[in-house]
Formats: structure tokens, C-alpha cells, sequence
């Protein structure tokens, strides 16, 4: 494919003016509220991974029997493991709602020919949610 | 020397992307190439907002679209070149729509038409209103498509090179390291476009500055009709600002301070609720702004801060007509004038919007000078006439875009070296553009202000009402900036993207053209179209059934001859709107 | 209200002092005037050595992109009013080379466009004596908003991506193959699948929605981008289980 400039294709000379490049600060999150919140959902990440590994550490010690599973109980206990999982609780719910709330840009359902309004697909994302949540809560709790 | 391509298209625009396309479509082995001042996106074309038009529905014919072009043109268009206008024109714009346009529909899926300012039948195709937006954007996007067409994207090109009564090429700045060089090809397109920033009151953007034009004026190609300037009756007090005829075409209604729509007292018809077709609001663009002129005269026209405008009115077409067929101009009107046009009146007064008149060109865009060629609103072929009517210039781009980018692949394809004296030529420019501008010292003029002088020179004796005294008065005048023009102080020396200089450049084309203008129009002692001098109030065919061709002559000054109009079928008669 | 206000210029002159720097000018103020009045008032009345570019005036052609108080704005549609008492800073788009003043260098852009394939892409072409293809309004609102881009760079200014990884694609040229994609007319979907799914392509966006914040013309291109990236990964699957069906 040709190149579509003349100007590509001179060397440096007298003719080829420097071109002033800037680069981005380290701190360029900070410049704009809008990039601290990005920053802070892809941090979120961060507290869903801890969460997967708590989550497989309380399998295992659940199935290596009653005694590790006390251990691990109290384990949890731990002030810093508490706050940890609180903190992490509400990175996960933040990860849920800002993931579901840009559901509807990424999802374009046409249902007879028109577009479903992206509130709808928001709230079908959340009500699966609840339903699920409820489902596994009887599954649990109940039944 | 062998040129350095076949075909240069100076302009990117809508005519000059689509002659590349012509002959990148005809003549692959061709090589062309595309040099533009401004990146192609950004070219005027994009403005254009309300449509194109081409014959489409079964109940109009091409003859009508003919007859109306002609009548509408008072008689000044060649009647052999509007035949082959209206030919083409469908079959321009469906090529378009194959290319990607997103021309608005009609529910089954077929092209929708809007009514239109002149025209009989309902034959305007259109794309929302951003029809020149969606236009160029297609045209620049599958011009991609061809990567053999090289682009000098933010070249200016100061001079045609001639030699031997032939063309060879153009030398151009490169905008982004000052560099001065030959360009050379065997044949060159001129597609820059109009020159409404002469005027201070126009819809034209800030790269309308009549480059094209003077270049081939200076090369010795003459002007044709260059005193027939058009002003598009609606456009924004201050900033210029077009809104389309589509407004009208949806049935908007230009009222005065009385609120009575003033057009009945100028034998345009009778007010209807719905718009009629060559009626009132969709009257041809020359009457509708001489309209204007007359109700100023009689002080019923509402006073501003930028000066006397009247109203549109667009509020009886309801929410839906306008967020759906007039975005853009609520988007404009919000934006600028702070007013909805589902609730508000809006201000508007006419506005320079094209010039009818450009180089001297045939049917397939010829110039006299061997290989020169010009295509869009920089040429004259003529098919606009006296007065243009809305829609036919977006499609005259296409069709005289294609025909002058083939008969210049044609004429490019059998030429042979010549161009003997390019390499001094060049460096005269070369000379003339760093020493002139960028050594220039002293100096006591500032630019800004020559400019704005030559605009209300403009204003004052080429606007909508001419007099012979005023025009003589404004060719004394111009000579004058002229030779001030010499004595301008530039604050930029540099080289890297020197706007300066090229502003320069830009007023002394204007300056050219505008003299061009004014001695055109002190030549046509007759009232036609676009035309009108008070004291010669009338049409006169006897004597200028004909077409002005201004020639320069030695030591700047303008020479103007005429050519006969090229008559078919359709001989002049009386123009009737409304009736 | 003032009668004037201060525009702060970002200067660049390669030629001179060589880098950036900071003029301050007195411009009056009208109510009327937008920030590119102020920058032809600097040019024409102080300062004529000030470069920028601008043309249509009226927010469509593209060119007066610049950075207005930290933000990418089209300075013909910035009212100075805005900014009452200012200064007001002006300073080019951010993430690209500054070529002089406020004009910058658009050649990667350019380049990315042509990759993407903006144009309508069919195995037949019919021709044009038969007549337009059909398309239905609904199916001309399906990539309707994303033809609506101007080419003003301004989500590239606001992308991050693109300031830290200057390969990404980016908001603009993707938004814009979506256009076609999504055009009943074309069929050159999976050609452009290729070029957007490499690594620069969607996949270089994190979703930092930014691009469509600052759109002049509402184009959302982080729409375009994340719909195409759940396009592109079901496209994957497809291929990955069933290879032969997947073109």
C-alpha cells in the first residue's frame, strides 16, 4: 500500500520540523474525575481475584473435614481478613453494577425489527441477578 | 522531464474526489494525485446541508428538471450542457448510494425526495440535512479504496505552471515544513471551490478564498460570469451561518415584523398552508433575497444588532418534522442563536452562499489552456445560469467531477513531455514566496484590515442591488488595495506551518477575483438573475444574451469580453413563480 | 460582565525557542463570540505568527479541534461566555505531536482509517441501472449515529489508551467500521474482523468511555467499540467450534 503523504517519505532535513511529543504523566489518572473512576473499577479486579482465591481456600478446607474447616473460621476472624472481605464485598458489588449499567452498550438486542432501550437490558442484567441470588439463597438457606 | 503524474486534482472536495475516482476507476495505470490545502474531510462540500438533485420519480421527467434549471437561470445556462446534467444526474447519485451514502428513505426502502427552492417536481435527494456532510465523507472514504491516488494533504498551491500555451503542473507550499516545489503533471484539475469570504456576510467557510479561480485567471484561463454572486436567503445574523432551503421545503415561512409572510407582494404566488412547488418560500434564491432587500426599503424588516433580518418560521411543523428532517439546523439554532425552532422564531437575513460564475469551462470541463480543466463551483460550464437552483450544485460536483476527471485522463494519457521552462518558473516562485513573504521587512499594512475593506467594498457595490456609479467606485477601490496588498507587514518568518503567509496568499486571490467581479458586473448593463442593477432595471437579451468572460490584462487590470449562450430547445421566455 | 478576556495560548514554534510555552492575550469578549473568535481576533489584530486551523465555523468540518481549560472542545462551538472572567487556556489536542502552536499531527489517524476498510465492501456489485439497494429507515438508523463522525480527533485527545499506547487503533476509526459493518449494504464484515480483532485493535480499549463523553456529534464510539467486542468474541467462538462454518 503507497504512502498518501510526501511528507512521510522526507528524511530529516531542513525541511522536517521537529515535532513536539509529549508523554503522558505517571499521574495522568488523576487529571480527570472520569479516569479516577475508570482506575478504581479496574482496581476492583483486584478484590474479585482475592476473592476467587478465599472462596477456593474455604473449599478446601471444607472438604479436608471439621477440624480444618474450624480453623479456617477462625482464620477469618482475623481483623485484617474481616475488613478484607468487607472491603471486598463492596468492590464486588461495584464491579457488578458498573459492569451491568455498560451491559447495554455492548448488548444491542432488536426484538421485531426495533431496538430494546438500553434501560431494559440494564434491569433483565439485574433481575437475573436477583433471581439468581434468591434461587441459590432457598437452595441454601431452605430447601 | 516526465511529470511526476498524470493528472493533479488541486481540490479535495466533492468534485475533485470524485474525478479521482473517475480516473482511478477508468484509467487504473493512470497516476493521479489529489492536493488540497485542507485535509479532504474538511473541504467545504461538508457544509452542504439540504440534498442533490436528480430526476427519481415517475411522474417527472428529465426535461422538467431541465426546463426548471434553465428558468431558474434566467436563460444564462448552456441548455447542451444542463441536457447532459440532467442525464446524468440519477445515475451520479445512485452510483453514490452503491458507494455508501445514507440517503434518507422512504419507509418501503427506496431513495426519498424532498421539494426544493425552484423546482416543479419533487426530485432533491437528501441525507437528513447533512447531505454535503454524508457526501464528501462517502466520496473521501471510498477514494481510499484506490491507494494508487497520491494525496498532498495541507499543500497550497500558489502558481500554475504553463508552458507553451500548455500546463505542466502547479508549484505548492507543503503547509507543514514551508517547502516550496514543483509539482508537475500532464494535465491539472481545478476543483478549489468559491470564494464567498471576499463578502463579509457568508455561509462559505474560511478556506473559500477563490484560490482556483485566480490561479487559472493569472495562467490566463478567463472567468465566466463572475458578477452572478448568490445569496441563500436564510442564513444566521453574525456568524453567517446556512440553514438550508429544506427548511422551507418542509414548509417553513419567512415572515416579516408584521408576521405576514411577505413574499405574496413580490408576484411569487399566494400563501398556502402547505408549501406549493415555484411558490412563495420555495421561490428561486435571487428573488426571495431581492425580496428581502425591498421589504428593508420599506422598514418592515425587524433591526438587530448585526443589521435588518426577517424571520423564519418553522414552529408549525411540529416536533417530529424537525428532530427528524431538520436536525441540524435545531442543533444550529440552539447553538448560535440560543432559540428552538419548535418553539421560536428564528433571525435570519441573506447571506453570500455561491458563486454562479468560475473558470471558463466546456461541457467536460475544459479550460482554453491545453490540460487545464476546473470542475464544481470554481467552474462555470455554465448550467447554473443567472441564479442556482438549491440542490443542483451537490450534484453538479458528481457530474462534472466525473466528466472533467475523464476527459483530463484522456487528454493526460495521449500528451507527451514538454516543459522546458518549469524548473525556472519554480524558482521565481520559490523566490517570490520566501523573499516576498518571509524576508519581507518593514511593511506598514496589517492584513486583517485590507481584508475587511475589501469585504465592505464588496458589500457596498456588488451586493443584491447594483448601480453603475458604486461599481466603478468599487473598481477604483480595489485597485487601490491592491497596491496596499504590496505593502502588507507579516508577524510570521518562520517556515513550519506558516498560516500567515498563506492568509496572504489568500487575500491577494481574492483581491483578484473580486476585481474580477466587480468589472463583470460593471459590464452587464441588464438585471438577470442574481444580477440587478438599479439603473438598468430590466432583462435585456438583445444584448447580453450572453455570457461575460473577464480576461486579465496587462498590469492587473480586467478585460471583459462576452460569449453567446448556447440555446436548444428552450428559448427565453419570461420567468414565473408562483403562477 | 467584562468587556475582555485572557487567552492563554500554548506556543510552539519549532524554528525558535523551540519548546512549549504559554503567551497571554486580551481578547474582547461579546457574548456572541466562541473561543475560535478570540484565536482570529489574537491572529488578526495582536499576533498573526499564531497558527491553528479552522474552517466551517459552524461544528461539522472538523478542524478546530483543541484543548480548552484541559478539555478536548471544537473551539467553534466553545462560547467564551463560558469561562467569564477566564483566563481561558488553549492548548492543542492532547496525544498527538504538535507540529506548531495548535496544530497537530493527524498522520496516524489517516493511516488507521485506511486499515479498517471504510467502504462498502461486496462480493457483487449491482449495477447502477438497476437501481439503489433497498433499505428500510430502521435499517438506516442502525448505523446511522456512528456515520455521523467528524473526524475532529477529539476522542482520541480524550482516550488514555492512546496517550500510554499510541498502536491502539482507536474510538474514531473503529466507530467508523462499525459504521459499515453495521450497513445493510455491505458485506465486508469479517474482512474488517481480522484488523480490529489483532491486539491494537478492540481489544487495546478497556472501556474508559471517555471517546464518547467528549464527541461533538454524539457518535458514542465506546458503544461502537464495546458492541464489536462482544461481535468479535462470539465470531471467535463460532470459529473456534465450528471451524468449517466460520468464514
Amino acid at each position: 500500500m503507497s504512502d498518501h503523504s510526501i511528507a512521510e517519505r522526507s528524511t530529516y532535513t531542513e525541511y522536517h520540523p521537529r515535532w513536539l511529543r509529549r508523554r503522558p504523566s505517571t499521574y495522568w489518572w488523576l487529571e480527570r474525575r472520569a479516569y479516577l473512576s475508570f482506575i478504581t473499577r479496574e482496581l476492583s479486579s483486584i478484590f474479585i481475584a482475592w476473592f476467587v482465591v478465599y472462596l477456593l481456600l474455604f473449599v478446601r478446607a471444607v472438604s479436608l473435614g471439621h477440624a480444618r474447616y474450624l480453623e479456617f473460621v477462625v482464620w477469618s476472624r482475623h481483623p485484617v481478613v474481616m475488613v478484607l472481605n468487607v472491603v471486598t464485598l463492596f468492590f464486588v458489588v461495584f464491579h457488578a453494577v458498573t459492569w451491568f449499567n455498560l451491559a447495554p452498550k455492548a448488548m444491542v438486542v432488536h426484538l421485531r425489527g426495533k431496538r430494546l432501550p438500553a434501560s431494559l437490558i440494564s434491569a433483565s442484567n439485574y433481575g437475573a441477578w436477583v433471581v439468581t441470588t434468591a434461587v441459590l439463597l432457598w437452595l441454601v438457606l431452605g430447601g | 522531464m516526465a511529470p511526476t503524474h498524470d493528472v493533479l486534482i488541486v481540490g479535495g472536495g466533492g468534485a475533485g474526489l470524485r474525478a479521482a475516482i473517475a480516473i482511478a476507476e477508468t484509467n487504473p495505470r493512470l497516476r493521479v494525485a489529489v492536493l488540497s490545502k485542507v485535509y479532504p474531510m474538511r473541504s467545504h462540500t461538508v457544509s452542504a446541508e439540504g440534498g442533490a438533485a436528480g430526476v427519481a420519480r415517475a411522474d417527472d421527467s428529465l426535461d422538467e428538471h431541465a426546463y426548471d434549471t434553465i428558468s431558474g437561470g434566467d436563460w444564462m445556462s448552456d441548455q447542451d450542457a444542463v441536457e447532459a446534467f440532467v442525464k446524468e444526474a440519477p445515475q451520479e447519485l445512485l452510483r453514490l448510494e452503491h458507494w455508501g451514502c445514507p440517503w434518507s428513505r422512504e419507509s418501503n426502502g427506496h431513495i426519498a425526495v424532498r421539494p426544493f427552492g425552484g423546482m416543479k417536481k419533487m426530485r432533491t435527494w437528501f441525507a437528513a440535512d447533512k447531505t454535503g456532510f454524508h457526501l464528501l465523507h462517502t466520496l473521501f472514504q471510498t477514494s481510499l479504496k484506490y491507494t494508487g491516488v497520491v494525496r498532498y494533504d495541507e499543500w497550497f498551491a500558489t502558481r500554475l505552471l504553463v508552458d507553451d500555451g500548455r500546463v505542466q503542473g502547479v508549484v505548492a507550499i507543503e503547509l507543514m515544513s514551508g517547502k516550496v516545489e514543483a509539482i508537475t503533471a500532464s494535465a491539472v484539475i481545478i476543483c478549489t471551490g468559491g470564494c464567498g469570504r471576499v463578502f463579509p456576510f457568508t455561509t462559505n467557510a474560511a478556506i473559500k478564498t477563490g484560490d482556483g479561480m485566480a490561479l487559472a485567471y493569472r495562467a490566463g484561463a478567463p472567468l465566466k460570469d463572475m458578477e452572478f454572486v448568490q445569496y441563500h436567503p436564510t442564513g444566521l445574523p453574525f456568524t453567517g451561518i446556512l440553514i438550508t432551503e429544506a427548511a422551507r421545503a418542509e414548509g417553513g415561512h419567512l415572515i416579516n415584523k408584521d408576521g405576514y409572510r411577505y413574499l405574496q407582494d413580490y408576484d411569487l404566488g399566494k400563501p398556502e398552508p402547505k408549501p406549493v412547488l415555484r411558490s412563495m418560500e420555495l421561490g428561486p434564491r435571487d428573488r426571495l433575497s431581492q425580496a428581502f432587500m425591498q421589504e428593508v426599503a420599506k422598514g418592515r424588516t425587524i433591526d438587530t444588532e448585526y443589521g435588518p433580518v426577517v424571520h423564519l418560521d418553522l414552529r408549525h411543523l411540529g416536533k417530529k418534522v424537525i428532530t427528524t428532517k431538520l436536525p441540524l439546523v435545531r442543533e444550529l439554532c440552539l447553538k448560535y442563536e440560543a432559540r428552538d425552532p419548535i418553539t421560536d422564531l428564528i433571525p435570519v437575513r441573506p447571506v453570500v452562499h455561491y458563486m454562479m460564475g468560475g473558470i471558463h469551462t466546456d461541457m467536460d470541463g475544459a479550460t482554453p489552456i491545453a490540460g487545464l480543466y476546473a470542475a464544481g463551483e470554481a467552474a462555470c460550464v455554465s448550467i447554473n445560469g443567472a441564479n442556482r437552483l438549491g440542490s443542483n450544485s451537490l450534484t453538479e460536483l458528481l457530474v462534472f467531477g466525473a466528466r472533467a476527471g475523464r476527459a483530463a485522463a484522456e487528454f493526460a494519457s495521449s500528451s507527451d513531455d514538454h516543459g522546458a521552462t518549469v524548473a525556472a518558473q519554480t524558482k521565481d516562485e520559490q523566490r517570490r514566496l520566501d523573499d516576498g513573504f518571509l524576508r519581507r521587512e518593514g511593511g506598514r499594512e496589517r492584513l486583517a484590515t485590507l481584508r475587511v475593506e475589501m469585504q465592505k467594498t464588496m458589500e457596498g457595490c456588488a451586493g443584491i442591488y447594483r448601480t453603475g456609479d458604486a461599481l466603478a467606485k468599487g473598481v477604483d477601490a480595489l485597485g487601490v488595495l491592491q497596491e496596499r496588498a504590496c505593502n502588507v507587514a507579516l508577524d510570521d518568518h518562520s517556515r513550519t506551518f506558516n498560516t500567515e503567509r498563506i492568509t496572504a496568499l489568500e487575500f491577494s486571490f481574492m483581491l483578484d477575483v473580486a476585481q474580477a467581479m466587480v468589472a463583470s458586473a460593471l459590464g452587464r448593463e441588464e438585471s438577470r438573475g442574481a444580477h440587478q442593477r438599479t439603473d438598468f432595471p430590466k432583462r435585456d437579451d438583445q444584448r447580453f444574451l450572453a455570457h461575460s468572460l473577464a480576461h486579465r490584462a496587462d498590469g492587473g487590470a480586467c478585460r471583459i469580453e462576452y460569449t453567446p449562450v448556447a440555446i436548444t430547445r428552450w428559448p427565453p421566455a419570461e420567468r414565473v413563480y408562483g403562477r | 460582565m467584562a468587556d475582555t478576556i485572557t487567552i492563554q495560548v500554548a506556543r510552539y514554534r519549532p524554528e525558535e525557542e523551540g519548546v512549549q510555552t504559554l503567551q497571554d492575550y486580551e481578547v474582547p469578549c461579546p457574548k456572541d463570540w466562541v473561543v475560535l473568535d478570540g484565536l482570529n481576533y489574537i491572529k488578526d489584530r495582536l499576533d498573526g505568527s499564531l497558527s491553528f486551523r479552522w474552517s466551517c465555523r459552524m461544528g461539522v468540518c472538523g478542524s478546530c479541534g483543541m484543548t480548552v481549560n484541559g478539555e478536548p472542545k471544537l473551539t467553534c462551538e466553545t462560547f467564551l461566555s463560558e469561562y467569564a472572567g477566564g483566563p481561558v487556556r488553549v492548548e492543542p489536542l492532547r496525544n498527538f505531536p504538535i507540529i506548531r502552536d495548535l496544530v497537530v499531527e493527524i498522520g496516524d489517524f489517516m493511516r488507521k482509517l485506511v486499515r479498517v476498510k471504510p467502504w462498502i465492501v461486496r462480493d457483487h456489485e449491482k449495477p447502477v441501472a438497476e437501481g439503489e439497494y433497498l433499505q428500510t429507515p430502521d435499517q438506516l438508523d442502525e448505523f446511522k449515529q456512528f456515520s455521523m463522525c467528524i473526524n475532529c480527533m477529539l476522542c482520541y485527545s480524550a482516550c488514555p489508551i492512546y496517550g500510554l499506547e499510541p498502536a491502539f487503533i482507536g474510538p474514531a476509526a473503529i466507530a467508523l467500521a462499525q459504521r459499515y459493518n453495521l450497513d445493510s449494504r455491505d458485506e465486508g464484515s469479517h474482512e474488517r474482523l481480522e484488523i480490529l480483532s489483532e491486539h491494537d485493535g478492540i481489544w487495546g480499549c478497556t472501556f474508559v468511555g471517555e471517546c464518547t463523553q467528549v464527541c461533538p456529534k454524539h457518535v458514542d464510539p465506546a458503544g461502537a467499540i464495546q458492541r464489536y467486542k462482544l461481535t468479535a468474541a462470539l465470531e471467535g467462538l463460532k470459529s473456534f467450534v465450528l471451524p468449517r462454518s466460520a468464514r
